[in-house]
């Protein structure tokens, strides 16, 4: 299915938002998630369901002031 | 413990010690410094570690499954062993800097959140009315919030009202360098609010700026530009360290009123007469 990942279209077989970061090679890292506009924490990533459309944020920390 | 009571301002010192107390956290830093435009990653760590700041700001963006840029900079934040402040820098909505705020918190592991919510791009100036609504809205929710807001006293009180326990009123626009644009402003607000934590953010270029502000009774200074930028960001942030612990010794110290005419320090009783 298409979604949309960090803004970019992105295909993925993924069932769950926990198998998409394992998809990308994120599943360990220092990350906070978004689908679909609505922050979804780290312990409910993998009872949250990717669907065909969903927009996914995944945010790391960065420089700022 | 000795208290030292200056300018309304109630100080508690041990030792020589003069901790500054954010919602319940104190920290002997009154520099806190931001971590972005610095040369490199290396120059960033070494001018946190001379700036001796205890907190240092960061903020959230995407992060790719590639690069994965935002692990090496957590890893040299962590290093340093310093308190992190997430902003929600660039939210120009309520929901954007809510939603920002939630996953920093979930990020972080923390209850801080320095509150931006921009409404201006040319000045990036506070849209102070999602601000407020923003604060109430994390205030309720379990957030300590560091609102980046202006000198407005009613935005100030309403921003209080919210919830927030520490008010970060700009000194000029952000990254400008310009100092204290308006220190009649910034001093009423402190005389408004002698309880509550003031700090100064953004538009701080010198060190003398933070100096002032200090001595203007502020509890701290928060910047970022201003040692990045600079030539030698290193020496620059130890600059900034020594001229906000001078601001508020000088404080402290209670300075002397200032007067319209000379006063002369020399003793004339005994002056030599010497001609006529």
């Amino acid at each position: 299915m298409k979604i949309i990942v960090n803004g970019e279209p992105a295909e993925t077989g993924a069932g769950t938002l926990a198998d998409l970061l394992n998809e990308l090679d994120l599943a360990d890292a220092m990350i906070a998630t978004a689908v679909n506009g609505a922050m979804v924490r780290k312990v409910k990533r993998s009872e949250i369901a990717i669907r065909d459309g969903d927009r996914v944020e995944i945010l790391a920390p960065m420089q700022g002031g | 413990m000795d208290a030292i009571t200056s300018n309304n301002l109630t100080t508690s010192t041990l030792a020589g010690a003069d901790p500054v107390e954010f919602y319940g956290t104190q920290v002997a830093s009154r520099l806190l410094l931001g971590t972005a435009q610095y040369p490199s990653p290396a120059i960033l760590a070494e001018a946190i570690r001379a700036s001796g700041s205890d907190i240092v700001t960061v903020s959230l963006r995407r992060e790719s499954g590639a690069a994965k840029a935002g692990q090496s900079f957590w890893q040299l934040i962590r290093d340093l062993g310093v308190k992190v402040l997430p902003n929600t820098a660039g939210c120009k909505t309520v929901k954007e800097a809510v939603t920002t705020a939630e996953m920093a918190r979930d990020l972080f592991d923390t209850p801080w959140v320095k509150l931006e919510v921009i409404g201006e791009d040319d000045t990036l100036q506070p849209d102070v009315f999602g601000l407020v609504e923003a604060a109430r809205i994390l205030s309720r929710d379990g957030f300590q919030v560091f609102p980046y807001t202006t000198e407005d006293l009613v935005v100030a009180e309403k921003l209080i009202s919210a919830g927030c326990e520490v008010l970060m009123p700009w000194g000029a626009p952000i990254g400008s360098g310009r100092g204290l644009n308006n220190p009649y402003g910034l001093r009423s607000m402190r005389a408004h609010f002698p309880g509550i934590p003031l700090v100064v953010d953004a538009g701080v270029g010198l060190p003398s700026h933070a100096a002032m502000a200090m001595e203007l009774g502020y509890d701290a200074v928060l910047l970022n530009t201003a040692v990045a930028k600079a030539g030698d960001p290193v020496r620059m942030a130890r600059a900034f360290a020594r001229a906000i612990e001078a601001g508020r010794e000088g404080l402290l110290a209670d300075p002397m009123e200032t007067r319209d005419m000379a006063a002369p320090s020399t003793p004339v009783m005994g002056r030599a007469a010497f001609g006529q």
